[in-house]
């Protein structure tokens, strides 16, 4: 079943590479909409029949990979689905040559495949493989736009997280220095085997080879300051992309960390990953703080209010306890919001046509749907209650004050305050105000349709769910994945 | 167990990193990263000489064959399509980088004192060869202004990485190893690409100009 879930889409993905005429719009678009919807199904129904493993135990689907598999894969369906609505409204534009769109659907859909073996890959070779083809099939989607700047951001994000994944490449040489017993027998770097041997794991190697994979899969994940890839990535790719890259790629990213960490914690050296990670993860969140406050482009803001929940997720584990599992929450919380608000940045940037705030006012009025959810996702990424984000960061910071971080969880709070300021000075504003009428002819083009607002839509509403009822199938997951972290 | 072949590939390795420190041609460098690729293979050999099987063997064909043909090849013909100027542009000297570069090598070899392998794997020489390698390809990534040239800086940090990862050849799994090497092809591919429509867009491939992105 893993093997079909990852084979499926690439092969789906070739195959309409080679689809490039007009003819074959239809037949692109609804095998991006079925695989896309296949794999959702066979995540739900991972949830109650767990997949058996395969490849000798390296592709195993464990609650803490089956998490982010799930996340992955439903911020997936949502981009799909806006992804068609979007080819669709190009069509109407001068000059868009069809060929893009194959190579574009083929990206995302092996983007999905790399995603999916990313989260079943238990062998940390295996991961580092998908974590670095998942670079470079998604490093095209940056540069559909064929300008200059998408084109400077697509290759800022191939060099930068390649030499960051290079360094992770080390790192897990560094593990298998650490995990290779004297003799000489062969060992193997399954996660699983890792932990049961911990105990003989060689210390100095270990840390060495977590401080390289937090430095290097940090970099994809986008802790500072090893983040400066991400705001350009991210406000030029196209909006689905964006979408995708910050709600599933950086978590991916993040689950590469954990993988190690959990090897670490089994070998008594949790104290030292905990500092490194709360380190960075504080410093991620004020920097992200710093840039927030000054942002004059809502793309890119929203870009740097990835960095800082990417930054509370590393801190969340870092300080353990029942902040671990706020941690986990967290994660699927900000995929949720982040995948909206990029989606609904997509249709404020296709009907305004710039990604200035000071130039986009009166959502409200121009395009209701829109601006209503804009400002609905405005509260649920500043972590409002009822959203689920408030849920998981008073998790995290009632974590931090029962675990005795006390600085931390004061800084947290001052943190979170500042980038609250920072957005609805922002937010706010482009929703309501006065209405402005774009310049004739500019927005001709794009009118809301199901394809733009029902996916952000339905991601707020699942957000929304979250926060007000959590269903007890996901908590007991979300505590089964704590618990792997050495949370509760 | 201080093989005299191993330390001669190791020093040769050492001396194709200082030729990359002061070529002033894009040719000669891939040529560098060529010439590389065939000390590497036989790196993999001289280590494995009293274990040959099918696993080395296939392995040292493939990393000869992608990083001896295949990029060289990629590389070329991404130069010669964007019709790319073949001068270095260095932003710190060739004589200050050489200088560089002699001062990276006793750095290497202390912090290769610091960490050892835990049972003698191989020569002594092959940790800090690795770090050096690694950090000339790190300096070069900082120190040369076009995208090229940073292409070729990241692959020589790869080969770094690599003369760390062949002491342990035979405990990593062979698919593990061929799916790090297909990355890496992909890798250069996807930026050889990235090469041609980086000189089409701005009409150089000086990635120091590309500077719109920035806060």
């Amino acid at each position: 079943m893993i093997a079909v879930s990852i084979i499926l889409p690439a092969l789906a993905g070739l195959l309409i590479f080679f689809l490039k005429k007009d003819r074959f719009d239809f037949i692109r678009r609804f095998l991006l909409l079925a695989i896309s919807a296949l794999h959702l199904v066979f995540c739900a129904f991972s949830w109650f029949f767990l997949p058996e493993a395969q490849l000798t135990g390296w592709l195993v689907l464990d609650p803490l990979g089956l998490l982010f598999l799930t996340i992955s894969s439903l911020i997936f369906f949502a981009v799909a689905i806006y992804a068609v609505g979007y080819f669709h409204s190009l069509k109407g534009l001068q000059g868009f040559m069809k060929i893009p769109e194959a190579a574009f659907t083929c990206c995302l859909l092996l983007t999905l495949s790399s995603m999916t073996l990313m989260c079943s890959s238990q062998h940390l070779g295996i991961f580092w493989i998908s974590l670095e083809a998942s670079t470079l099939v998604s490093a095209p989607l940056i540069y559909f736009r064929r300008s200059n700047r998408s084109l400077e951001a697509a290759w800022k994000y191939l060099m930068i997280c390649s030499i960051g994944i290079a360094l992770a490449l080390l790192g897990n040489f560094f593990l298998a220095v650490a995990a290779s017993p004297p003799g000489g027998e062969p060992f193997s770097l399954v996660v699983g085997e890792l932990v049961k041997g911990a105990h003989s794991l060689n210390t100095i190697w270990l840390r060495a080879g977590f401080l390289f994979i937090v430095v290097g899969y940090g970099t994809k994940m986008g802790l500072v300051p090893l983040h400066t890839w991400l705001p350009d990535a991210h406000s030029e790719a196209p909006c689905a992309v964006s979408a995708l890259l910050s709600g599933a790629l950086l978590n991916g990213a993040f689950l590469g960390i954990l993988r190690v960490y959990q090897v670490c914690i089994a070998a008594d050296q949790g104290a030292f990953c905990d500092s490194l990670l709360r380190g960075f993860g504080l410093f991620s969140i004020a920097i992200a703080a710093v840039f927030i406050l000054s942002q004059k482009d809502f793309k890119r803001m929203l870009a740097y209010s990835s960095v800082e929940h990417m930054g509370i997720l590393a801190l969340g584990v870092g300080m353990g306890g029942a902040a671990t599992f706020g941690a986990m929450l967290h994660a699927v919380n900000h995929s949720l919001v982040k995948a909206m608000l990029f989606l609904l940045a997509g249709n404020v940037l296709d009907f305004y046509h710039t990604k200035k705030i000071s130039e986009v006012t009166g959502m409200l009025r121009t395009q209701p749907a829109t601006g209503a959810l804009w400002v609905a996702g405005l509260f649920a990424i500043s972590g409002f209650p009822p959203f689920g984000t408030f849920l998981s960061e008073f998790v995290v910071l009632k974590g931090a004050f029962d675990g005795g971080f006390l600085l931390e969880g004061v800084a947290l709070l001052a943190f979170l305050s500042l980038i609250f300021i920072g957005m609805v000075s922002a937010f706010l504003p482009m929703s309501q105000g006065k209405k402005i009428v774009p310049e004739e002819g500019r927005h001709s083009y794009w009118k809301p349709s199901f394809w733009s607002i029902a996916p952000p839509l339905v991601l707020c509403c699942l957000a929304l769910l979250i926060g007000c009822f959590l269903p007890p199938a996901l908590q007991q997951l979300l505590h089964a994945a704590a618990r792997s972290l050495g949370g509760s | 167990m201080n093989d005299p072949w191993i330390q001669t590939l190791l020093v040769l390795l050492i001396l194709t990193d200082l030729v990359m420190l002061g070529s002033s041609r894009v040719g000669k460098c891939i040529r560098v990263i060529a010439a590389q690729g065939v000390l590497l293979a036989a790196l993999i050999l001289a280590l494995n000489i009293n274990s040959l099987n099918g696993h080395v063997l296939l392995l040292a064909f493939a990393s000869l064959f992608v990083k001896t043909f295949l990029f060289p090849w990629i590389l070329v013909r991404a130069i010669r399509r964007a019709d790319v100027d073949q001068a270095v542009d260095p932003l710190i000297g060739f004589g200050p980088s050489l200088l560089i570069g002699a001062l990276l090598m006793p750095l290497s070899l202390w912090l290769g004192t610091r960490l050892p392998l835990p049972d003698a794997l191989a020569s002594s020489l092959i940790v800090p060869v690795a770090l050096y390698t690694m950090l000339i390809g790190l300096f070069l990534l900082v120190s040369r202004k076009k995208a090229i040239t940073q292409v070729l800086s990241y692959l020589l940090l790869e080969n770094g990485i690599t003369i760390f990862g062949v002491a342990l050849l035979v405990k990593v799994p062979l698919l593990v190893e061929l799916g790090t090497l297909l990355d890496l092809l992909g890798a250069v591919f996807v930026m050889g690409i990235a090469l041609f429509n980086i000189n089409q867009t701005f009409e150089h491939i000086d990635s120091s100009k590309l500077s719109f992105l920035k806060e």
